[in-house]
């Protein structure tokens, strides 16, 4: 019995140890450059922790210290934490990020979705430079649909969306550009909304296979390409300007953090982006090495 | 596999990281069970009581209990503590049924030879009962134990890093290899839990091997 | 905690494909179907390695194996081997019901073949003295008398679905993790809370039931066994 209670004492003194130091993300940051530290977060997709990925090394090769909490869940999970101050810098879109801030904001175009964007954050936050780069939701179907129907913009789906099901992220149904925004903005109103994953594999398997017939996807996912699916036109503007943005807390935005962080804006535009996702998503490569090798070859790392 | 042999730092991270989360919550969850589990023994109504109550903690599923425990707790929603304290809560749902059937087990001859020898209650719960019941609460642990590691893999779903990562990231991508890999490292991690239980038990149980030798 | 309850007084909560009888149904479905298949699978095979007494050590070292397997790992892995392969709902439900099948079945082997096991072995010679074949010995001695054990381990293992089909919702089948799920993306606590309420209230009347059929089919005759004695989880654990 002793044996086993001096083990038991030491592995609980052992493990305790590191309870010690649990770094505190909300500390104050000094001016001195070396000294800074964040947290990069990430949304559950794999693009969005390409980009934090892209983030993090840039602001490491300028000796900003980096931890990263990435794949954290929906914004609806990660915003919490980025207003508690538990995350600093996280990639986000413009205009969906202005959207689930004020749902009435104006996203039509890369200025306005910027400017209701900076008017919608909460003050412990700041958005840095937007980047060219942009990657929108969008309602695609298969190519087979949109021949049956004859299907080419959103709106052509009001006639026959009642005989449709729609799917999308768990979350779509209470997103003002989601299942609401459809029906308002075009109304357009499906039959049913089946909850698959953030435009992942679920989606893809899911609108091959028939179990949806118009599901959302990214503009950015090589899977469209791919499967052949079409991605249909958004003349209203539902889903508005999506700007790849980092959005940081105003404590942490050092000279150091927004020069690295406005550096990658200035140099990612869409079709770099698409590439970059391919790479991860495809060809199965690290998405932190495919940002590293990315940064270098930008002369940001 | 050659996505295993490339990333063998991530994956040995991801592994200490689980293991951390899933031992603390045991040797907490034990902590706690063994003066409830006495409890249940010394207070015969409360047996029926505490096994029932601990047995339903039991069918709350994990992921919600990873979610509401900040709200509960009021720690960040990132903290890692969500997880270690939801499994203490699953251990101790799981070993207290165990700790009060262990101590039951002890013969109520072997309990009495130890009052007629003039030893006090308290010495004898922690030099004749618990020793004696030792076999019974580990096989209990072991089973939380294993337990425990395919739970933890579940925190993968609100961010937390560890193996349940290499499920979530080789999904979003379509790629089995991480998951695969995850999958066989929580299996190896499971079985040198076991063994490490089984060790340390038979260390804290010497008569039991010496009767086996003979 | 309010938020729980105005998530359940909401009435809208209660009606439609989405609503909560019918998610509760679809939970309640799967968990059958699947025990149903595993118990085709485990009871069989658990009497036949009892009573023969061969495979012996394949039951222990299942059972035990399949207790450490991580269920969100193996669900994946099955929706993207399985998966693609489908059409339609069946492309993620036929994965999910695999891997919930596949975790099933241990513990009703076990007690199946643990169950056939502990029987008096002068029970079974008393049957073979008085002529009864090896089958008949099976059926009319070793399964009754096994029922205590044998429903121990359906029963455990109806817990271990029902808790377990909760996890299937992160691949879009339905069922009460949905709550969980959705109520995850979309931060809404009461959701969450009324998705854990319900499958902790569910697991606790499906227990009831197995309690109830259990009293009814076992023949009065067999101690209600050893409720003094330690019990372990799950019967397997009293092999390992």
């Amino acid at each position: 019995m002793k044996k086993i209670r001096t083990a038991a004492a030491v592995l609980l003194a052992a493990l305790a140890l590191p309870a010690c130091s649990t770094a505190n993300p909300m500390g104050t940051s000094t001016s001195s450059a070396s000294t800074d530290s964040v947290v990069v977060g990430s949304a559950n997709f794999p693009e969005n922790e390409l980009l934090a990925d892209i983030y993090a090394g840039a602001l490491k090769a300028k000796g900003v210290t980096v931890t990263t909490k990435l794949n954290i869940g929906s914004r609806e999970t990660y915003v919490p934490a980025l207003k508690s101050g538990e995350i600093n810098v996280l990639p986000e879109y413009t205009g969906s990020f202005a959207l689930y801030l004020n749902k009435a904001a104006d996203v039509a175009d890369e200025a306005k979705a910027l400017a209701s964007l900076k008017a919608g954050l909460p003050d412990t936050l700041t958005a840095l430079d937007p980047s060219k780069a942009q990657d929108k939701d969008s309602v695609a179907v298969t190519a087979e649909t949109a021949a049956k129907y004859n299907l080419k913009a959103i709106g052509d789906l009001a006639p026959v969306a009642s005989q449709l099901v729609l799917g999308g992220p768990p979350e779509w149904p209470s997103r003002a550009n989601g299942v609401p925004g459809l029906a308002s903005v075009y109304g357009v109103t499906f039959k049913e909304f089946k909850p698959l994953d953030v435009a992942g594999p679920l989606t893809v398997t899911a609108l091959k296979n028939g179990q949806v017939q118009a599901a959302n996807l990214f503009t950015t996912d090589p899977a469209i390409k791919a499967n052949k699916f079409v991605v249909l036109d958004d003349p209203k503007s539902l889903f508005g300007a999506q700007n790849v943005i980092p959005v940081v807390t105003k404590a942490k935005a050092s000279p150091t953090v927004t020069a690295a962080l406005n550096a990658v804006s200035a140099k990612l535009d869409t079709d770099t982006l698409a590439t970059l996702v391919t790479k991860v998503v495809v060809d199965k490569a690290d998405a932190a090495t495919v940002a590293n090798d990315w940064l270098k070859a930008n002369g940001l790392a | 596999m050659s996505w295993f042999l490339g990333h063998l730092g991530l994956v040995a991270s991801l592994l200490a990281t689980h293991a951390y989360l899933a031992v603390v919550p045991l040797i907490l969850g034990l902590a706690l069970a063994l003066p409830l589990g006495w409890l249940a023994r010394r207070v015969p109504a409360l047996y029926t009581p505490l096994v029932a109550v601990t047995g339903l903690l039991y069918t709350i599923p994990s992921l919600a209990l990873f979610i509401l425990m900040p709200l509960v707790l009021g720690t960040l929603t990132l903290d890692p503590v969500n997880v270690i304290v939801a499994l203490t809560v699953y251990t101790v749902a799981l070993l207290v049924r165990t700790v009060a059937d262990g101590l039951g087990a002890v013969p109520e001859t072997v309990l009495q030879a130890a009052t007629a020898m003039g030893i006090g209650r308290v010495r004898r719960f922690f030099t004749v009962e618990l020793p004696l019941a030792v076999p019974v609460i580990s096989a209990g642990l072991r089973v939380a134990a294993v337990s425990n590691v395919s739970i933890v893999s579940v925190a993968a779903l609100i961010g937390v890093s560890q193996l349940g990562s290499l499920f979530t990231d080789g999904f979003a991508r379509d790629f089995l290899d991480p998951i695969v890999v995850g999958i066989l490292a929580s299996l190896l991690l499971a079985l040198a839990l076991d063994a490490a239980i089984s060790g340390l038990t038979r260390l804290a149980t010497p008569w039991l091997t010496v009767r086996r030798a003979t | 905690m309010n938020l729980l309850w105005a998530y359940l007084s909401d009435p809208a909560h209660w009606q439609g494909g989405a609503g909560i009888p019918a998610r509760l149904g679809q939970h309640l479905a799967y968990s059958g179907v699947t025990l149903l298949i595993a118990a085709a699978i485990g009871v069989p095979l658990g009497l036949w390695i009892g009573h023969t007494g061969r495979g012996r050590l394949l039951v222990v070292n299942l059972v035990n194996g399949m207790r450490s397997v991580p269920t969100l790992g193996l669900l994946f892995v099955a929706v993207l081997v399985i998966g693609p392969r489908l059409q339609g709902d069946l492309a993620f439900l036929a994965p999910a019901i695999f891997v919930l099948v596949v975790l099933a079945v241990p513990p009703i082997l076990a007690g199946a073949y643990a169950g056939v096991d502990e029987v008096d072995p002068q029970a079974r010679d008393a049957a073979r003295a008085m002529g009864m074949t090896s089958a008949q010995v099976l059926f009319g001695v070793e399964l009754p008398c096994a029922l205590p054990l044998l429903f121990g381990g359906l029963r455990s293992a109806a817990l271990q679905v029902v808790a377990t089909a909760t996890i299937a919702a992160s691949v879009s089948v339905g069922g009460l993790g949905r709550l969980l799920i959705d109520g995850q993306a979309t931060r809404d606590y009461g959701q969450m809370a009324a998705g854990a309420l319900l499958v902790a209230l569910l697991a606790l009347a499906v227990d009831l039931a197995f309690a109830l059929v259990q009293r009814l089919v076992v023949s009065p005759g067999l101690a209600p066994a050893r409720r003094r004695a330690p019990q372990i989880p799950e019967p397997a654990a009293q092999a390992a």
